[in-house]
C-alpha cells in the first residue's frame, strides 16, 4: 500500500504488537490470554508489517518460511504432550518445574510448552495465508 | 488456494490440542478431579498411533525444504502407529477396553481416549492401508506435490482416522473429524487441475454439511444427556425416560449417511474420487466412508441402545438402495476410477444392511465387511493406478493392459472379485454372514437385504468381468489401427508401487482362506457394542 504514514508507522505498530503478543502469551496461563490469542495479535502485526512494508520485507525478517513455524509449534505442542509418558503420566498432563531464583518463584510447565507450541502454530499458519494473500494483490 | 490449505490443517490440529488440554489445577480439588498414581506405558498404546503420525506431521511440515526427506519421515511415522497399533489390538484382545485420560481429568469431565475391541481392529487395518499407500506414493507423488505437503497432509490423515477410532468421547470424534476432513481437503487438490478443483467443490460443501449437522447433534445430545464422554452418554439414556432420542438420532443417521456415501447422498463420493492422484483417492476409498460407517455403528448402537433401533429400518432400506445403486452405477461406467467409486458406494450399502438388520449377526458382518472393504478398496483403486500407467494413462477399451503386465491384471481381477464377494477372497464370509443374517430376520427387509446383497455382488462381478474384458483383456488392434508408441513407453512402472498392491492382495486372500482373523474380533467387538458394561464400567470407574 502506498501510503507514507503506514510506510512510517508499520515497523513500530509491528514491534509493538509482537511483544504485546508475547504479554498476552504469557499471562494467558492464569489469566484471559494465552497462545492462541498471542499469535493471533502476532499474525496481525506481521499482517500490518507486509501492508506497510511490502511480503518480501516480511519474508525477509522472519526468516523461515511460517508454514515451517507452524509446523516447529505443533512438534512443541505434541512433544510437550507426550512427555507425561516418562513420568508415568497420562497423555498431556502438565509437569511442573518451579526454580526459586534470588527469592522469586519461576513456575515452569510443560503447559507452557504446549501454550508456546500453539502460539508458533497460529502465527505460523494465520502469517502464512495472510502473506499469501497479500501477494496475490 | 493449495497454499492455504496446509496451514489451515495445522490450525485445525492446534484447536484439538486446544480442546484437550487444560492447565493443571491446584490444592484439593486435584485430588477429587485427578487420578492419584502414576500411569503403567500400556494406555499409552491408545494414543500412540495418533500422536506418532502427528509427529510426523508437524516434522514433515517444519523441515518442508527438504523434499528427500519427507517420505522417510512420513514411513517412519506410519510404520511405528502400525506396530503400536498391532500392540494395541493384542493388549485389546487380552485384557478388554484400554483407557487414557487425557491431561489426567477423570471421566465424565475429561477427554478419554478409550479402545475396545472394535476400534482396535479399525487403528489396525487404518495403519495397515496408510503404510501400503505409503508405500505405492513414493513413486506416484512428484517433487512438487510432496512441496505442498503432501506427506504432511498424509500423516494428519491417518492421524484423525486413527483418532476417530480411538476416542471416547462424542466431541472429540468431532475433532477428529474435523482433522481428516481438512486434511483430506489438502490431498484431494494438491497439484490444482481444473477437474481436480471441480471435484474438490463437491466433496467439500457436502462434507462441511454432514460434519456441521453432527455438530448441531452433539450440542442437542449434550444439552438433554449433560455429558460428551460416550460412557456417560449411553448411561444417561438407559436411565432417561423419553429422552428426545428420535430428533438427535435422526440428525446424526443424516450426518453419518453423508459421510459414509449411502444413497441418496452418495453423489458426490463418485464425482470427486476419480479426480486426486490415484493414491489419494486409494486412501479416501479405503477410510474415510468407513469412517462413517464406524460412527452409525458407535453411536446408535451402543450410544442409543435399545433407543437406537428406531434407526435400523431405515438403515437397512438406505443400504439396499445404496447396494443396489452403487452396483448399477458402477456397471454404468466407462472410467475405471470412476467405476471404483461407484463400487465403493455399493460396498457401502451392503454395510448399512448389516446394520439395518440390527441382529448380532448382521453387526458382525458388517463389521468384517467394513475391514474387507478397507484392504480391498484401496488395493483397487492402487491396482487401477498401476493400470493407468502401464496403459500409458488411458484405461479406455482396447487398452491391453494384459499383454503387458499380467500381474496388474492379475491384481485387479483379485480385488474385483474380492469386491464382488467371490471366494477365495476376503468379500466372501462377510456377504455370506449377511444373507445369513438376513434370512434370519423376518419380515420384508430381510429379503430385501438377501436380494441386495446377492444382487450387488452379481453386479460387481459383471461389472469386474466387463472392466477385465474390455480394459485387460481386448488388444486394440481389434478397434483399428493402434499407437505402437505407447507400449513401448509402458515400462517405467516402480517395483515399490507393485510391492505395495502385492501386499494388500495377499492380505485380501489371507483374509478369504483364515477369516477367523476378522470375525473373531469382529465378533466381540460388536457384543462389547451391544452390552458396553465393562466399557462403561472401565470407563466410569477409572479411579
Amino acid at each position: 500500500m502506498n501510503s507514507l504514514i503506514l510506510r512510517t508507522i508499520a515497523p513500530f505498530l509491528a514491534a509493538l504488537m509482537m511483544l504485546f503478543s508475547v504479554f498476552v502469551l504469557l499471562r494467558g496461563h492464569n489469566e484471559p490470554g494465552g497462545g492462541f490469542i498471542g499469535g493471533l495479535i502476532a499474525a496481525s502485526a506481521l499482517a500490518i508489517y507486509g501492508i506497510g512494508s511490502g511480503v518480501d520485507t516480511v519474508r525477509r525478517a522472519i526468516v523461515v518460511h511460517p508454514n515451517a513455524i507452524a509446523g516447529a509449534g505443533l512438534l512443541m505442542s505434541a512433544v510437550a504432550g507426550l512427555s507425561a509418558m516418562f513420568m508415568g503420566r497420562p497423555v498431556l498432563t502438565g509437569l511442573w518445574w518451579i526454580p526459586v531464583v534470588e527469592g522469586i518463584e519461576i513456575p515452569l510447565s510443560t503447559v507452557l510448552v504446549f501454550d508456546v507450541g500453539v502460539y508458533f502454530v497460529v502465527l505460523g499458519s494465520l502469517a502464512s495465508i495472510a502473506l499469501t494473500l497479500e501477494e496475490g494483490d | 488456494m493449495r497454499k492455504l490449505l496446509l496451514p489451515a490443517t495445522a490450525l485445525a490440529a492446534a484447536a484439538l490440542f486446544t480442546s484437550a488440554a487444560a492447565a493443571a489445577p491446584t490444592g484439593d480439588l486435584r485430588a477429587e478431579a485427578m487420578m492419584p498414581g502414576s500411569t503403567p506405558f500400556t494406555p499409552w498404546l491408545t494414543v500412540l498411533p495418533i500422536l506418532i503420525p502427528l509427529l510426523g506431521a508437524a516434522l514433515t511440515m517444519m523441515l518442508r525444504h527438504k523434499v528427500t526427506w519427507q517420505a522417510p519421515i512420513a514411513m517412519a511415522a506410519v510404520g511405528l502407529a502400525t506396530l503400536f497399533g498391532f500392540l494395541l489390538f493384542a493388549e485389546v484382545a487380552v485384557n478388554g477396553p484400554l483407557i487414557m485420560a487425557a491431561g489426567n481429568w477423570l471421566p465424565p469431565f475429561g477427554i478419554v481416549m478409550t479402545v475396545d475391541r472394535l476400534g482396535a481392529l479399525f487403528v489396525v487395518a487404518t495403519a495397515v492401508v496408510g503404510l501400503a499407500g505409503l508405500i505405492y506414493a513414493r513413486r506416484d507423488i512428484d517433487e512438487s506435490r510432496t512441496r505442498f505437503g503432501f506427506y504432511t497432509f498424509y500423516c494428519l490423515l491417518i492421524a484423525g482416522v486413527c483418532g476417530s477410532f480411538s476416542t471416547g468421547d462424542i466431541f472429540n470424534l468431532y475433532v477428529w473429524f474435523e482433522v481428516f476432513l481438512v486434511s483430506s481437503f489438502g490431498l484431494m487438490i494438491l497439484g490444482g487441475e481444473k477437474l481436480q478443483l471441480d471435484g474438490a467443490v463437491k466433496y467439500g460443501v457436502l462434507n462441511l454439511i454432514a460434519t456441521t449437522i453432527f455438530l448441531i447433534a452433539v450440542g442437542l445430545l449434550y444439552g438433554f444427556t449433560g455429558t460428551l464422554n460416550m460412557a456417560d452418554i449411553r448411561a444417561v439414556i438407559a436411565a432417561s425416560d423419553g429422552a428426545p432420542v428420535a430428533t438427535v438420532g435422526a440428525l446424526f443417521v443424516m450426518a453419518f449417511a453423508m459421510k459414509a456415501a449411502a444413497f441418496p447422498m452418495h453423489f458426490w463420493l463418485p464425482a470427486s474420487y476419480h479426480t486426486p492422484r490415484v493414491v489419494v483417492g486409494a486412501i479416501f476409498a479405503g477410510l474415510l466412508t468407513k469412517v462413517g460407517v464406524y460412527a452409525l455403528l458407535r453411536v446408535l448402537v451402543m450410544l442409543f441402545g435399545a433407543e437406537g433401533e428406531l434407526f435400523y429400518p431405515l438403515i437397512g432400506w438406505l443400504g439396499v438402495f445404496t447396494a443396489i445403486m452403487g452396483g448399477m452405477g458402477a456397471l454404468a461406467q466407462t472410467n475405471l476410477r470412476r467405476m471404483a467409486a461407484f463400487l465403493v458406494v455399493s460396498g457401502i450399502g451392503v454395510m448399512l444392511v448389516g446394520l439395518g438388520l440390527g441382529s448380532s449377526a448382521g453387526l458382525t458382518g458388517a463389521v468384517v465387511y467394513a475391514v474387507h472393504s478397507i484392504l480391498a478398496m484401496m488395493g483397487l483403486f492402487l491396482a487401477i493406478g498401476l493400470a493407468e500407467r502401464f496403459g500409458g494413462g488411458a484405461t479406455a477399451a482396447g487398452a491391453d493392459i494384459y499383454a503387458r503386465s499380467s500381474l496388474v491384471a492379475g491384481l485387479f481381477l483379485v480385488f474385483g472379485f474380492a469386491a464382488a464377494g467371490l471366494p477365495p477372497f476376503s468379500g466372501f464370509w462377510p456377504k455370506l454372514m449377511l444373507v445369513q443374517a438376513s434370512l434370519e430376520t423376518s419380515g420384508v427387509l430381510g429379503i430385501a437385504g438377501v436380494v441386495a446383497i446377492i444382487l450387488s455382488g452379481f453386479l460387481t462381478t459383471v461389472t469386474a468381468g466387463k472392466a477385465w474384458a474390455l480394459t485387460f483383456l481386448k488388444p486394440a488392434a481389434e478397434r483399428g489401427p493402434a499407437p505402437v508408441a505407447a507400449a513401448a513407453e509402458a515400462v517405467s512402472v516402480p517395483r515399490s508401487g507393485q510391492a505395495a498392491v502385492v501386499l494388500l492382495a495377499a492380505l485380501v486372500l489371507l483374509l478369504g482362506l483364515v477369516p477367523q482373523l476378522v470375525i473373531v474380533p469382529a465378533e466381540e467387538g460388536v457384543a462389547g457394542l451391544l452390552d458396553p458394561s465393562l466399557y462403561i464400567t472401565r470407563v466410569l470407574e477409572a479411579h
